[in-house]
């Protein structure tokens, strides 16, 4: 089909402009395969990453402080027992979702444009995830003994986890989760990989590519088996999206907290987790294709339709607020009418405000095809919606517990310079991760877009 | 089995002797790290110091060794840490008695606050571990306070002093022996002139007596005695009636009306933990053969006391006296005097109270306050004549004191006499006058002209560093002695261990001044009641009296007789009202601290004073109406000056405060008081003068635009304020929200007597009874094994004296975190004391609530925890095992109650030796990073079945008795099996009044509460708190 | 374009794939064994004392009581060590001039105590009550193992919390007539099983295995 006709024929599935003329496989894998192999330095790419490394530092300053004095560096205590830790982690968990969203169930749905961005999604999931698996670990107040949450066998204690706790739930989900990403993440890369590996000059380059491309050849039979893992894997995935996040949501929903014990919890959690993973591929998509010349692998259509996803989930998420509050009232339950009044009244009031502001109101604009298709204006949202969703978990973790059934025992959470270096720093872990990704493995699927440039030569 | 252990370790002593100058630049050293170690605490707080035990991180071998030890934890080494070698290290020859692993108890007792309280003492192979009340002792009947709870850790206080030292040098007995045995080669030559003794008020039978030796051989010499709290103005009140000194005894337990005049009588003053039980005797609303008492409290400052008060009005204190002149009047109580007009408002309270008081003659009491000048203790005397009280309600005895004086007077003369350069030598014996004098008298310029200063104390404190000789005094548990009760019963003060340090007790120190330094304290006390035991000790043999005394902790029929006295009031003119306008100042021992000499104690300074729930501070109290007039806020820091002088301190807005009066409470601001209680709080003795030591006019206050930390465990006012700047109007009911929601959910249950008579049942509306029946739960029932443990707390008997929070924390082995943890909400009493106000700031009603673990039957916090460190056992406690403990605090999250504790840092001491002797070795130290909470006491209850076990019975009724429940003084907690429906506390619990809190969560708690009732009079004006009271019923129905 | 790999790599990978999986089985395995080893548990290790004390001497052979040295174990959680004084009322008599005994007479003179070096140890944590086992029938040699086999002794079990809990868990496995309790060389019967029921049922045993029976 011809390029003017393409974008007109949405109800046919959205199909992404077809890559300028001139394009050839060899080309298509010069391009992508230049970023890890090309010689010329980049300065740019040094100087973000040496900022972003340094932030890793303070996070290992900050954890080893953690380590030798205890949690009390942080703002919580009894009642805010729970502060940025899982703040954090359910905020990371949250971004986690697009890549695995976008690799496995757009996938399935046979959304073609996912191609060029499905990569850098998913090593975005693989980051975000491993950012968020750290906090659990770190939040306990004897980390050394996580491993008491496993039941492990045989042990001396004859004592085991205790599976009515939804924690003990949260690591079996977030882990399974982990696994699966990753092989996902890796598996699709394969062939990649052994492009990378012959197109490598330097013998080192070879070798390394060449074992993680685990001796790919291209075979027929290969590619069978690749396709069938893939399918496979997405089929794994795909409820994995929905489960983790709800997993995560029982963390609150199971405790009896005015303001976490809610039943709109799980799916409300899933929406805003895909709200902020949208967001993040934005942020990161946006500066990695000016500053890596590919426009013309992601183009404005896949801006354009994230920013719809982002759209439709941040409804949701609007949606999930207006039932919190509208059962609050309509249960006539003290705890829950004081739980909202206190959050929107009360102390933290400026939280709910920005809540509110960053992840219902500003959002809304996405509904002008010109704001969607504004580069800036975008990137400005991407930002938006993350903070946002960062606050609106901190409204959930610690508002909720800073006010809840006993008068006297209300407190306040004021976090210390250690909640904060804790949380840039794995913002900078995420960030370095990043880096090196670009850097060395493929960022955007060499062979998938070949594929979807032999459909069009095939005239499909 | 940490008494083998204690075996292994005994007390490094030597390493504990360091000389005082070490310890000192130790303690900059901590100030700075801890300053360092706290950044964003500094926003708030704007004084220098630190004052927390908690240790700093600093780089020492020893956080070095931690970094490593969490850093190897990391790797998961733990797993496989083998045990320590341990030592066996069994006695050469096995002292009678002493089993080990059996804790032993002795009856001791120890003079606080002007009178004798008896107690009993656990002692753990041969440490001192724990204090409980002593029922045999009438100024107790097994209830404590604060202050005797908290003595033990004076005990093992590594701040004492520890070694004699002279002139800043370390020195030793012998030596100060030889150099008094000298200078008596002096004092003989001149008659003892210019020797002058100070102690604090005696009551000791022997200590008097050797004074009275001392001052027989040098009749030239003079005793003076000075506390900053004594009863001058009782004993003059007393003087001014009768002409004489007396001691005025109340029969609480049958008087049917009871007024007091500004008196704390609950929780300060002789007799206080008595009172507090006879008391609560009469707030039983279902006893048959006791009406209820009706209680009208006049006070200016909110105290315990008036928590307690079916009516109370605020008045500032100088206004007492007009108001008891206005009631006396009203009795018509003969005496001279104009009595001043008194406004309308006052007219009628008092008018109202006066036929109250008419209709119950002979079965009421009116109680003047210690801060309240003679006239109004002289005017209570009277009254209680006129109403026939006297020899009913009130009884009259010969002073305690052997030698009562003026003590003001007392310490006066001395200081003219030393100013005058008539002394040349000055014994001070315990007293501490450099830090509590009266200001004006500038202490401290005339102490040093004495050439020679002798000080005796527990620590080397403001007096004893500034004296020629510092004697270490022994701890009462170290030491021999006597005291009397505050009804004159004599209990001796027996030792439970040897002195730790070169410690010397007060008879000691006296026999040496007397050229007998060798004499042992046993021998002293000994030998002086051999010679005046009572009767009994002459009719019997005097060994077996002596032992039955030591026993019982009283020695049988010493009471003091009652006396039949006759009022001969002559009244001065009433105080011209003029002298009295403007802001008054008042004085007070504080709660917590007392006049200052608990000032090192962390267990007292972190316990959140009744009401103003705060800690390690004292504040300017005053009412929300005065707040409002000066533009304060809470944390204000202001200047206070008064007659010339000068006191910076923060404000604290209390409600029901009188308005027109700030209260300053005394005992903080010590400059030498240990690593704990140096340089916190702000020193009252700054702006106290001779002329006006309780309540002083003519204060200004000026802001200075600073804000100052104070560290609350409750923050109904903190939040509350800080949210409604700017906006004062409706800064009222913003101040009580916390209350208004506590009553809106019911935690709080209060009736009058007429509507709990009219409506039995109230506390149940809006309750099913269904949930009582069947649990409401997706999980099985716990196996029942017979017992079910549970706890009964009557929120009518509970005064809200705290005793139960430090008791707890001294049997627990709770840790003490430190203002600035506690500013950041990490306090970790197993029990607090909630305190909510109803019915407007400027004179609410006062509740206050114990709350301790609720030990839910379907609780929360069990089903969260991951590893199941806390879990259910069969007898129905939310036990907690600290040592499967990750601490992932997701239990205290689902607490509705917040009663759990976290160990957010090292809390527990685990560097200082001397602590170690304290701790109760049946229960764990937790370390860093573990959940902990009330337990109902778990080590009791596990001792007890273990007995009953070997003797095959149950547990009898009562054989268990919590450590909060033992310390009570109004016996206002019971705890027990609850499956056995003839035990007390199955009882209370089938009581109408019985709820538990937050009932609707169906958390059904095993620890329940009997509401609040309380006892109005109808025709009252109505703008007291009794009002309100009417239709209290109501706000407490509102959901 | 050569070959990056020679032919060899594709066994090399294969077994290095197996390999890791057996290596993380083995080391789980030996964490496991060398965590309930004598090394670890210090089970069956003759510990050395200042005096070397015979238990197999005095319990066996002769036949002393234990509750003459650890006289308290009928009353106290501990179950008591003797004192220098125990040992000198027999030593002051017999083997007055022995070598090996010197400790106990000087620690007889000089008034310092003989420090033994700890066999059977628990955690801190973990509250242990000598009285009440004995008095619901638990002998001493059932945690103490065959004392009267001892010349040096020995800790004879793990002492871990599973161990506590096979007996918590099943008393009539081990519970013995009282009158046995403080014999060293009782042997169970065949009918163990009857019998154990029979006391549980007599004495009253519970199973008791809720957290807060040992911890605290």
């Amino acid at each position: 089909m011809s390029s003017e006709g393409a974008p007109r024929t949405a109800e046919a599935g959205p199909v992404i402009p077809p890559l300028p003329p001139g394009y050839t496989y060899a080309t298509v894998s010069d391009k992508i395969s230049s970023i890890v192999l090309g010689q010329r330095r980049r300065p740019g790419w040094f100087a973000g990453f040496a900022f972003s490394f340094l932030l890793v530092l303070l996070l290992f300053g900050a954890i080893s402080y953690l380590l030798a004095k205890g949690v009390g560096i942080w703002g919580i205590n009894i009642p805010v027992a729970w502060g940025f830790a899982i703040t954090n982690f359910v905020w990371w968990i949250g971004i986690g979702h697009a890549g695995t969203l976008i690799s496995a169930i757009l996938l399935l749905l046979h959304q073609r444009w996912r191609t060029s961005i499905n990569r850098f999604a998913e090593a975005m999931t693989i980051f975000a995830v491993s950012c968020a698996a750290m906090f659990p670990l770190l939040h306990m107040g004897r980390p050394w003994l996580f491993y008491w949450l496993f039941p492990y066998y045989p042990n001396y204690m004859k004592v085991w986890p205790q599976f009515r706790s939804p924690l003990v739930w949260d690591v079996f989900a977030v882990s399974t989760y982990f696994i699966v990403s990753l092989l996902f993440w890796y598996v699709g890369m394969i062939p990649d990989l052994a492009t990378l590996r012959d197109r490598a000059r330097s013998k080192a380059k070879q070798i390394i590519y060449g074992m993680m491309a685990m001796g790919w050849r291209g075979s027929a039979i290969h590619w069978s088996r690749y396709e069938m893992t893939s399918l496979l894997l997405a089929g794994l995935a795909t409820p994995l999206v929905v489960s983790v996040h709800t997993v995560v949501s029982f963390d609150f929903t199971i405790a009896i907290v005015p303001g976490w014990h809610s039943t709109i919890f799980p799916p409300y959690f899933v929406a805003g987790a895909i709200y902020s993973g949208f967001a993040m591929v934005l942020t990161l998509a946006i500066p990695l294709r000016k500053f890596y010349h590919l426009e013309e692998f992601i183009t404005l259509r896949h801006l354009d339709n994230c920013a719809k996803v982002m759209l439709g989930t941040g409804l949701i998420v609007a949606y999930g607020y207006v039932m919190e509050t509208f059962m609050a009232f309509y249960s006539g339950e003290i705890f829950d009418k004081y739980m909202i009044m206190n959050r929107m009244f009360g102390p933290y009031w400026s939280v709910y405000a920005i809540v509110i502001l960053c992840n219902v109101l500003l959002p809304q604009s996405l509904w002008s095809r010109r704001v969607r298709r504004n580069i800036p204006a975008l990137f400005a949202l991407s930002l938006i919606i993350n903070l946002g969703m960062w606050t609106e978990r901190f409204m959930i973790v610690v508002v909720s517990l800073s006010r809840d059934f006993t008068p006297s025992a209300w407190g306040f959470f004021i976090p210390t310079r250690w909640d904060w270096a804790v949380l840039v720093g794995s913002i900078g872990l995420f960030v370095a991760m990043f880096y090196l990704f670009i850097r060395y493995l493929p960022a955007i699927s060499i062979f998938e877009m070949r594929h979807e440039l032999a459909k069009e030569k095939e005239g499909e | 089995m940490s008494m083998e252990d204690f075996n292994n370790e005994p007390l490094d002593l030597a390493a504990i002797r360091a000389p005082v100058t070490q310890s000192k630049s130790k303690r900059m050293w901590r100030g700075l790290a801890d300053l360092a170690q706290t950044p964003e605490s500094q926003k708030f707080r704007n004084d220098e110091f630190p004052h927390e035990p908690v240790k700093p991180v600093g780089l020492s071998r020893r956080n070095v060794l931690k970094y490593m030890a969490a850093s190897a934890a990391m790797a998961g080494l733990t797993a496989c840490t083998k045990l320590p070698a341990e030592k066996i290290v069994p006695y050469v020859r096995p002292p009678e008695e002493i089993v080990p692993g059996k804790p032993l108890f002795y009856a001791t007792s120890t003079q606080i606050g002007g009178e004798g309280l008896g107690m009993l003492v656990e002692s753990h192979m041969g440490r001192p571990t724990k204090i409980e009340g002593n029922p045999g002792h009438p100024g107790s009947l097994g209830g404590t306070d604060v202050f005797m709870q908290a003595s033990i850790l004076g005990l093992y206080d590594p701040d004492r002093s520890q070694v004699v030292m002279r002139d800043g040098q370390i020195s030793d007995w012998a030596d100060f022996a030889a150099d008094i045995s000298s200078a008596r080669l002096d004092w003989q030559a001149q008659k003892g002139a210019g020797v002058r003794l100070l102690t604090e008020t005696v009551l000791s039978p022997t200590l008097t007596a050797q004074v009275r030796a001392f001052l027989a051989e040098f009749p030239e010499a003079k005793w003076h005695q000075y506390e900053p709290c004594a009863r001058d103005s009782a004993r003059d009140g007393a003087r001014m009636a009768f002409a004489q000194y007396v001691n005025t005894i109340y029969h609480m337990d049958r008087a049917d009306i009871v007024v007091s005049l500004d008196a704390d009588f609950l929780s300060s003053g002789p007799g206080h933990v008595r009172y507090a039980r006879d008391f609560a005797l009469r707030r039983d609303p279902d006893s048959t053969e006791r009406k209820m008492n009706r209680f009208y409290v006049i006070e200016s400052t909110p105290t315990v006391t008036g928590t307690m008060a079916d009516h109370r009005l605020p008045l500032r204190a100088s206004d007492v006296e007009i108001f008891a002149r206005a009631l006396a009047t009203s009795l018509d109580v003969s005496g001279e005097g104009a009595t001043p007009t008194v406004p309308k408002s006052i007219h009628d309270w008092a008018s109202a109270l006066a036929r109250d008081l008419q209709a119950h003659r002979g079965s009421s009491i009116v109680i003047a306050g210690e801060q309240q000048p003679p006239i109004v203790h002289a005017l209570a005397h009277a009254m209680n004549e006129r109403l026939g009280n006297q020899g009913k309600t009130v009884a009259y005895t010969d002073p305690l004191e052997a030698e009562p004086v003026n003590e003001l007077e007392s310490l006066r003369t001395l200081v003219n006499d030393m100013d005058a350069g008539k002394v040349q030598t000055l014994v001070v014996l315990d007293a501490n006058p450099v830090y509590n004098a009266p200001v004006e008298f500038d202490f401290v310029r005339t102490y040093l002209k004495v050439p020679q200063r002798i000080h005796t104390g527990l620590y080397c404190n403001e007096t004893g560093s500034l004296a020629n000789w510092h004697i270490p005094a022994t701890h009462y548990l170290e030491a021999w002695g006597d005291t009397r009760a505050y009804d004159g019963t004599i209990s001796i003060i027996q030792p439970l261990i040897a002195p730790l340090y070169q410690g010397k007790s007060a008879h000691e120190v006296l026999a040496a001044l007397n050229g007998n330094p060798e004499a042992s304290g046993h021998e002293i006390i000994r030998d002086y009641w051999r010679g005046h035991g009572t009767a009994q000790s002459a009719a019997q043999d005097f060994e077996l009296w002596w032992e039955k005394t030591l026993n019982d902790g009283v020695m049988a029929a010493t009471s003091l007789p009652e006396k039949q006295l006759a009022v001969n009031l002559r009244l001065p003119n009433a105080t011209p009202s003029n002298k009295t306008e403007g802001l008054e100042i008042v004085f007070r021992p504080d709660p917590t601290i007392g006049d200052g000499r608990f000032a090192n104690n962390g267990w007292l300074q972190e316990l959140p004073k009744p009401i103003t729930h705060l800690t390690w501070d004292n504040a300017a109290q005053l009412s929300p109406a005065t707040a409002e007039r000066l533009k304060l806020q809470n944390g204000d820091y202001v200047n206070l000056s008064l007659a010339g002088w000068k006191l910076g301190a923060p404000v604290w807005i209390s409600p029901g405060h009188a308005d027109d009066s700030v209260t300053l409470h005394l005992g903080y601001g010590r400059t030498r008081a240990g690593k704990v209680g140096t340089f916190t709080g702000v020193n009252a003795y700054f702006l106290r003068n001779s002329r006006e030591p309780w309540i002083a006019h003519g204060l200004q206050i000026q802001k200075t635009g600073q804000k100052y930390a104070l560290a609350t465990t409750q923050h109904h006012h903190l939040i509350d304020v800080d949210a409604t700047q700017g906006g004062d109007e409706n800064a009222g009911p913003q101040r009580e929200g916390e209350s208004v929601q506590a009553f809106a959910r019911d935690l709080v249950q209060v009736a009058t007597i007429d509507e709990f008579k009219k409506n039995p049942d109230f506390v149940h509306e809006g309750v099913e009874k269904k949930e009582h029946e069947n649990p409401l739960s997706l999980y099985p029932g716990y196996p029942d094994t017979g017992y079910a443990w549970g706890m009964a707390i009557d929120l009518n008997r509970c005064i809200g004296c705290s005793a139960c929070v430090v008791a707890c924390q001294s049997e627990n082995n709770i840790a003490v975190v430190g203002k600035d943890q506690v500013l950041r909400g990490r306090q970790m009493h197993w029990i607090r004391v909630d305190t909510y106000f109803r019915g407007g700031v400027d004179n609410p009603e006062m509740y206050s609530e114990p709350v301790p673990c609720m030990q839910c039957e379907n609780a929360p916090c069990e089903l969260v925890c991951p590893v199941g460190a806390t879990n259910h056992s069969p007898e129905g406690l939310n036990v907690m095992v600290y040592n499967r403990c990750v601490g992932t605090r997701y239990c205290s999250n689902n607490c509705p109650y917040k009663v759990r504790r976290f160990n957010f840092l090292l809390y527990s001491d685990w560097e200082t030796q001397s602590l170690y002797g304290m701790r109760n070795p049946d229960v764990t130290v937790r370390s860093r990073g573990v959940m902990e909470k009330c337990t109902y006491c778990l080590q009791r209850i596990n001792a007890a079945k273990i007995n009953s076990e070997e003797e095959n019975r149950y547990v009898r009724d009562g054989e268990i008795v919590t450590a909060c429940q033992q310390a009570c003084p109004a016996d206002a907690i019971v705890f027990g099996n609850i499956n056995d429906k003839t035990s007390r506390v199955a009882k209370w619990k089938a009581k109408q009044r019985n709820y538990g809190l937050l009932e609707v969560l169906n958390t059904r708690p095993r620890t329940t509460y009997l509401a609040k009732i309380r006892n109005p009079n109808a025709d009252m004006p109505q703008d007291s708190a009794g009002a309100s009271a009417v239709d209290g019923t109501r706000t407490a129905r509102r959901r | 374009m050569p070959q990056i790999f020679h032919p060899s790599t594709n066994t090399i990978s294969r077994v290095s794939i197996y390999g890791c999986v057996v290596i993380v089985a083995f080391l789980s395995f030996a964490l496991y064994e060398i965590g309930q080893s004598p090394y670890y548990t210090e089970q069956n290790i003759p510990q050395p004392q200042p005096v070397p004390f015979s238990h197999r001497h005095h319990a066996a052979e002769l036949g002393i009581d234990c509750r003459y040295c650890h006289d308290t174990v009928e009353t106290s959680a501990f179950a008591g060590m003797p004192s220098t004084q125990t040992c000198m009322t027999c030593h002051s008599q017999i083997w007055t001039n022995s070598p090996m005994l010197q400790p106990v007479r000087d620690s007889y003179e000089t008034g310092r105590s003989i420090s033994w070096t700890r066999v059977n140890a628990l955690p801190e944590f973990a509250y242990f009550n000598h009285s009440i086992h004995v008095a619901k029938g638990i002998g001493c040699t059932t945690c103490h193992g065959r004392v009267g086999t001892m010349t040096l002794t020995w800790r004879a079990t793990t002492m871990q919390m599973s161990w506590c809990l096979g007996c918590h868990r099943q008393p009539e496995k081990y519970v013995r007539p009282r009158e046995q309790v403080f014999n060293v060389n009782y042997a169970p019967p065949p009918d163990q099983l009857a019998l154990g029921r029979k006391l549980v049922r007599e004495y009253k045993i519970q199973r008791l295995t809720s957290c807060d029976t040992c911890h605290r």
